[in-house]
């Protein structure tokens, strides 16, 4: 092995009520690509997050080329040759990219010299940028790209890199990776954080496992099989869903090209929408973030209208009702945000059942709600969806968000729907409520509803789907049967790689 | 070092324990500030805080009072909770009423000098409805035109308070003096008379009104989906548009009913305790009635509880006047400590004070 860059040693950080690290130690070599792999809550964040300098761990030490290593502050990690791509990017729309990136600088260079740099280091790299352009009109992925020759410049050592491909087609993927190992090839470090194990099989050295705040292995990961990591990583073992036979019957949902407008000035629009579902049938939706996910949600769930004949339940015009009309009919969603938009977050569980169950499930009567009932309700919900709680009267902002899926998604699936859409179902969900979540909609769909599912996880949408199809910039690419589809294909009509894959063919 | 920590859950101690602690506080620095004025603090509290209830000399005038303030603020608050719960933040209350009063008192000069039974209750139509089309101007112009509903409610009050003058001076003048302002006196003309019901207690109709509009308001926000859509609205307005809760009609019903609850109170005031529409009509009721409703906790039984102590800091405020010479304005920087301490205080319902030592967090 090469000499280590990075040795992390019993590291440990708790915070009030949970022990985010205990004693991890590892070390990252010099040009290696080291995964960190592990579920959501397993510690990741607060790990990399000591290593960037913005949380002191309560014991442990780093050793950074030799030399103790203890930032007290992101600069000093920058300093020190560190730098991160967060998952998040910090950009603003208003500004171009040479602005953008000289916010991001201690001691930025005049703005036509950056500007020939961010060219010259972004064509070196691969990843092509118009440093004169927008941040507003960029893609995800080009904005990924702003955020990663911001961090270039700096000529790091040490780049961390958190879940970076969330936001990417599968063309864009293979792009950053090429990326990622000439960084590499020429001696940058890179520590890649992910829970995606096919990726991290195709491009890492080395993987370390956390789970529960612990390190459970340190791998070669292209040892292991996929199910060998999951299992390391989630520390059970997994049980791929079942999906039983079932007749697909009539169309239960219908939409009858429709382009309707975002609500939200930085949303995307919805361009001549088309497709029809049928009841015990599953719908996979996929797209990069913010292709109009959201916007195709809210106009399904009603909270966005639209001309009544252009959404069709089971034949009749619905367009035109709000959500609870269309409950009320037969069609219940759940929408990508758990806490403030499915749920409540300062309310009890009990009122939060009320929330979308009201209707269907007669908990009023002439408006005066039967708190008995709905409690009742609650209840039955945290019973059958295993909802980890001490009880309905607890505020939905104290469950972890894997519980409060459950919840979300179950309170959907006891009304009894003909129709059910959902928008990014297991989205920071842990592993074991993701395949009882996944297993809930196949049931349904199995009982003869239709399923919608719009997820930006592929591996998700091809274990529940029969029927797929992508959006793209707001518009809705035909249905297809899931079963034969490739990764390439997907990727296609998720839009490829747009105008950004010539770069690695020219430099090549 | 001190550190915040946000709790879990909002603590249930603190937020019962605050309104009380508030007072105290008040209490204590309003003390304070009489010392400085060269006043008693001991005597001065006790003038105001116990004596109208409880001394031999002043009771028998002031218990009454009591009732004929606080009535008033608690009908106004009720309404403006549950606006606030909804995020809609009526703080135009005053204009409201003035404008219920207007039109109570209008009805009551169109009809006289009529003996008939029904004077009185159109009397009490028209206040309502008054208070609810002034409150409606913020409203459609909110949800029509996304103004400020802040902002157009209070610069209403100023309009509403213009309109009050003109009246007093021009078309309600009381046509028999028309040398004095203001309207006849509705105290003199029976059949609009909001009279005492019960002697020397000073239980009148808008008492009344104040507990059905309390239990109305109790049973609405516990029982009712409109109060469960008002409070889901005020919490997470996405989940309430996910919950089928119609933003624009919420704001309508909001303003509506605070503004139909000042409207009564304003046409009960005039055709009771205050008797004549005149310039000085308003005594800004409207306004204290924003901090009974907080300091209520926006709960109608809360509510009931601050407005008869904010009733009684009016009472209070008059009898220092009168006994120690106290500016009277001291009784309105005792109504702004007590929200000012109430508002300082609640920092703790959600956040925990802790004291580290050495380590960073």
């Amino acid at each position: 092995m090469r000499m280590p860059l990075l040795r992390l040693e019993g590291l440990t950080k708790a915070y009030p009520g949970v022990v985010a690290n205990d004693d991890v130690s590892f070390e990252i070599g010099t040009g290696q690509i080291h995964a960190l792999l592990g579920e959501n809550g397993a510690g990741k964040s607060t790990l990399v997050k000591m290593i960037y300098g913005l949380v002191k761990p309560d014991k442990g030490s780093m050793t950074l080329r030799g030399q103790s290593f203890a930032p007290t502050q992101p600069s000093d990690a920058r300093r020190n040759g560190v730098a991160m791509v967060f998952q998040h990017f910090s950009l603003f729309d208003a500004m171009d990219v040479a602005e953008n990136v000289a916010l991001g600088m201690e001691n930025p260079p005049p703005l036509r010299d950056l500007a020939r740099r961010i060219r010259d280091v972004s064509e070196d790299y691969g990843l092509p940028l118009d440093p004169s352009r927008l941040v507003g009109e960029l893609s995800a992925g080009e904005r990924q790209r702003v955020e990663i020759v911001r961090c270039l410049l700096q000529d790091p050592k040490l780049l961390i890199m958190d879940e970076p491909t969330s936001v990417l087609t599968p063309q864009e993927v293979e792009i950053l990776f090429r990326t990622l190992r000439k960084l590499s090839s020429e001696g940058t470090s890179i520590l890649y954080i992910s829970h995606k194990l096919e990726e991290i099989r195709a491009l890492c050295d080395e993987a370390t496992i956390l789970r529960g705040g612990r390190k459970i292995a340190t791998c070669d990961p292209r040892e292991k099989s996929a199910r060998e990591l999951a299992e390391l990583m989630v520390g059970q073992v997994l049980h791929p869903p079942e999906r039983p036979a079932r007749p697909v019957g009539d169309v239960v949902l219908s939409v009858d090209k429709l382009s309707l407008k975002s609500n939200n000035p930085f949303g995307t629009s919805l361009k001549d929408i088309s497709f029809s579902l049928r009841a015990g049938e599953v719908l996979g939706i996929a797209g990069v973030a913010g292709n109009g996910q959201d916007e195709l949600l809210l106009m399904l769930s009603g909270e966005l209208l639209s001309p009544s004949a252009q959404v069709q339940l089971k034949g009749l015009p619905v367009g035109h009702l709000g959500p609870n009309g269309r409950r009320k009919r037969g069609l219940v969603s759940a929408p990508e945000e758990r806490l403030g938009h499915a749920a409540a977050p300062d309310m009890s569980l009990t009122s939060n059942a009320l929330l979308s169950a009201s209707e269907r499930k007669g908990l009023a009567k002439n408006g005066f709600i039967d708190w008995p009932a709905t409690e009742a309700f609650a209840r039955q919900i945290i019973a059958r969806f295993d909802v980890r709680t001490p009880g309905t009267h607890v505020l939905a902002r104290a469950l972890s968000g894997g519980n409060l899926q459950k919840f979300v998604i179950g309170r959907e699936i006891e009304l009894d729907p003909d129709v059910i859409v959902v928008n990014q179902p297991t989205w920071g969900v842990d592993a074991a409520a993701a395949a009882t979540i996944r297993q809930a909609l196949l049931d349904l769909a199995g009982k003869g509803a239709g399923v919608l599912v719009i997820s930006q996880d592929l591996d998700e949408l091809l274990e529940v789907a029969d029927s797929f199809a992508a959006l793209n910039e707001g518009r809705l690419t035909a249905v297809r049967p899931a079963r034969g589809l490739t990764v390439e294909e997907i990727g296609l009509m998720m839009g490829g790689a747009g105008d950004m894959h010539v770069a690695h063919e020219a430099s090549a | 070092m001190i550190r915040l920590e946000k709790r879990k859950e909002p603590s249930k101690f603190w937020r019962i324990a605050n309104p009380f602690l508030a007072v105290a506080l008040t209490m204590f620095a309003g003390g304070v500030m009489f010392a400085m004025l060269g006043k008693d603090p001991i005597v001065a509290i006790r003038l105001i805080f116990f004596d109208p209830i409880f001394s031999e000399t002043f009771a028998s005038y002031s218990r009454p009072q009591l009732l004929i303030k606080s009535a008033p603020l608690i009908l106004i608050a009720v309404g403006l909770a549950i606006g606030f719960k909804a995020n809609v933040w009526n703080i135009g209350a005053e204009g409201q009423y003035i404008i219920g009063a207007l039109f109570g008192a209008g009805v009551a000069l169109a009809f006289f000098p009529a003996p008939g039974w029904y004077v009185f209750p159109l009397m009490v139509l028209a206040g309502a409805l008054g208070g609810f089309l002034w409150a409606m101007i913020p409203a459609i112009l909110k949800t029509r035109f996304n103004t400020n509903e802040i902002l157009v409610s209070l610069l209403l009050v100023y309009v509403a308070e213009r309109i009050l003058a003109a009246m007093a001076l021009g078309l309600m003048r009381n046509p028999d003096q028309p040398g004095f302002p203001g309207s006849r006196d509705l105290r003199r003309y029976e059949a609009a008379h909001n009279a005492e019901l019960i002697a020397n207690t000073g239980m009148h109709w808008g008492v009344v009104a104040a507990i059905i509009a309390v239990i109305f308001a109790y049973v609405m926000m516990t029982r009712h989906m409109l109060g469960f859509h008002v409070q889901l609205a005020g919490q997470a307005p996405r989940a309430a548009r996910f919950g089928g809760v119609a933003p624009a009609r919420l704001v309508v019903v909001c303003l509506g009913i605070a503004g139909a609850l000042a409207g009564l109170a304003g046409m009960f005031e005039v055709s009771g305790p205050g008797g004549q529409v005149r310039i000085e009509f308003a005594s800004g009721y409207g306004f204290t009635a924003i901090i009974v409703a907080f300091l209520g906790r926006l709960n109608p039984l809360g509510i009931v509880l601050a407005g008869f102590l904010l009733g009684l800091t009016y009472i209070g405020g008059e009898l220092g006047q009168m006994m120690l010479q106290l500016p009277g304005a001291a009784i309105q920087v005792f109504q702004g400590m007590l929200l000012f301490f109430l508002l300082a205080l609640d920092f703790q319902t959600n956040y925990r004070i802790r004291l580290t030592q050495g380590m960073r967090a």
